[in-house]
């Protein structure tokens, strides 16, 4: 019925009020999205709605900018842009190259 | 906030990064971080975007701070005509500092010693990006969201910002495609000021709400 | 046939909660408030999310809500308000 990001008057705690720099990493998503926006790729209420669509558990774990790069996959995906396949080989191939440990 | 993923803590400079390698102390651990920089290599590969598009992007966001905000309401503090002319239309103000809301429309709301304002977006992070640069990553917080349109006077005193009863505390939900921006009130003492020095009395948390500025120190 | 209220009408925010992407917060539904401006006409957020074109356009008004009328358990002021970008076609006068 509420949709995961519709938070408003919802419990929560305090805010973390302390300065949190984007990363490099969070800028190039941010700076991706907004190119791609401009390009015609993708507009802002799709990036939303796949946002939303993550599902609760998914939205409430992972990070803001974790939350776009997972929605714009599924954008790019459903526009036909990239498909699964590639992404999944190329996730696979940056995953070796830096060597990380990930689920 | 868990994680999806087992990590562990390794820096690395990916050997074929196109654009500059990320910070030393950044962790690309987990599957979104990595679908995210696969997703850009992809972009790139099929030509959609350069690796130099994006970096100028980024320079761009970067180039707009609160301070490019708080010249605006300085202005608008010792220039009445500007200001009436900010609050009639917020959009086509900005563009005598040429400044462009691109798609969006840019709203401006003045304190008063009877109503103060303060910003939010609950459902997403709304933000007049194009005048305050990114916004903080509290702005963007589930606890702010949730909270501030249902206890914002909680909300405002965690951030030292107490409001007498008899003020109006009005938020504002960005719900649609308005961005809104405070205009807060001059501080008393500042008469004297001239632009540039009330700009430095003007926080990016003054913008959104959540602080008023401070009295100049005599 | 967009819904036109002038500055002053008291207005309601519609109960319903449709499947769908939509920008009308759970947290007004159903409450009262007053229009206070229209903001103009914009491309249905509803329907562009699903790669629509969004047309027709629909009216997008500023309402004004008491904090005191949106929670019962309100603990700030009474003078305290809300104000909430909501479309047209989710407000019905009162």
């Amino acid at each position: 019925m509420r949709g995961p990001h519709d938070v408003g008057g919802l419990s929560a705690g305090p805010v973390d009020t302390a300065p949190h720099n984007a990363t490099f990493w969070e800028k190039e998503i941010d700076a991706l999205n907004q190119l791609l926006a401009q390009k015609g790729y993708r507009k802002t209420d799709e990036n939303r709605r796949a946002i939303e669509n993550l599902g609760h558990d998914v939205y409430n774990t992972l990070t803001y900018y974790e939350r776009w790069a997972g929605a714009l996959g599924r954008v790019l995906i459903d526009k036909g842009v990239l498909t699964q396949d590639e992404i999944d080989a190329k996730v696979a191939s940056v995953r070796a190259r830096l060597g990380a440990d990930a689920a | 906030m868990t994680n999806h993923a087992h990590h562990h803590d390794h820096d690395h400079a990916p050997a074929h990064d196109h654009a500059a390698p990320p910070q030393p102390d950044e962790k690309i651990h987990s599957y979104y971080q990595i679908l995210g920089l696969a997703m850009k290599e992809l972009l790139i590969e099929k030509g959609i975007v350069t690796p130099d598009e994006i970096r100028r992007m980024i320079e761009f966001r970067d180039s707009i701070t609160p301070a490019t905000g708080a010249a605006i309401v300085a202005r608008a503090w010792t220039d009445p005509a500007y200001k009436q002319r900010l609050l009639a239309d917020g959009s086509e103000a900005i563009r005598e500092f040429g400044l462009d809301m691109g798609g969006t429309t840019l709203v401006v709301v003045e304190n008063t010693p009877a109503v103060h304002n303060v910003i939010v977006c609950t459902l997403c992070s709304c933000y007049p990006r194009n005048v305050l640069g990114l916004p903080p990553s509290w702005y963007k917080s589930r606890e702010y969201r949730a909270r501030t349109v249902r206890e914002p006077r909680r909300v405002l005193a965690e951030f030292g910002t107490q409001l007498a009863a008899d003020v109006e505390v009005r938020v504002h939900d960005s719900t649609a495609d308005m961005r809104y921006l405070v205009l807060p009130m001059r501080p008393a003492g500042s008469e004297n000021m001239d632009a540039a020095e009330l700009a430095d009395l003007v926080t990016r948390d003054c913008m959104i709400g959540v602080a008023v500025p401070k009295a100049p120190a005599c | 046939m967009g819904r036109e209220f002038s500055p002053g009408t008291r207005v309601r925010v519609r109960e319903d909660f449709p499947f769908g992407h939509i920008r009308t917060p759970v947290y007004v539904r159903g409450k009262e408030g007053v229009v206070m401006r229209r903001f103009g006409s914009f491309p249905n957020p509803e329907t562009l999310a699903i790669g629509r074109d969004g047309l027709p356009k629909k009216a997008l008004y500023e309402v004004r809500f008491r904090q005191a009328d949106l929670w019962p358990d309100y603990q700030g002021a009474l003078c305290d308000t809300l104000d909430a970008d909501i479309y047209e076609h989710w407000l019905e006068q009162v």
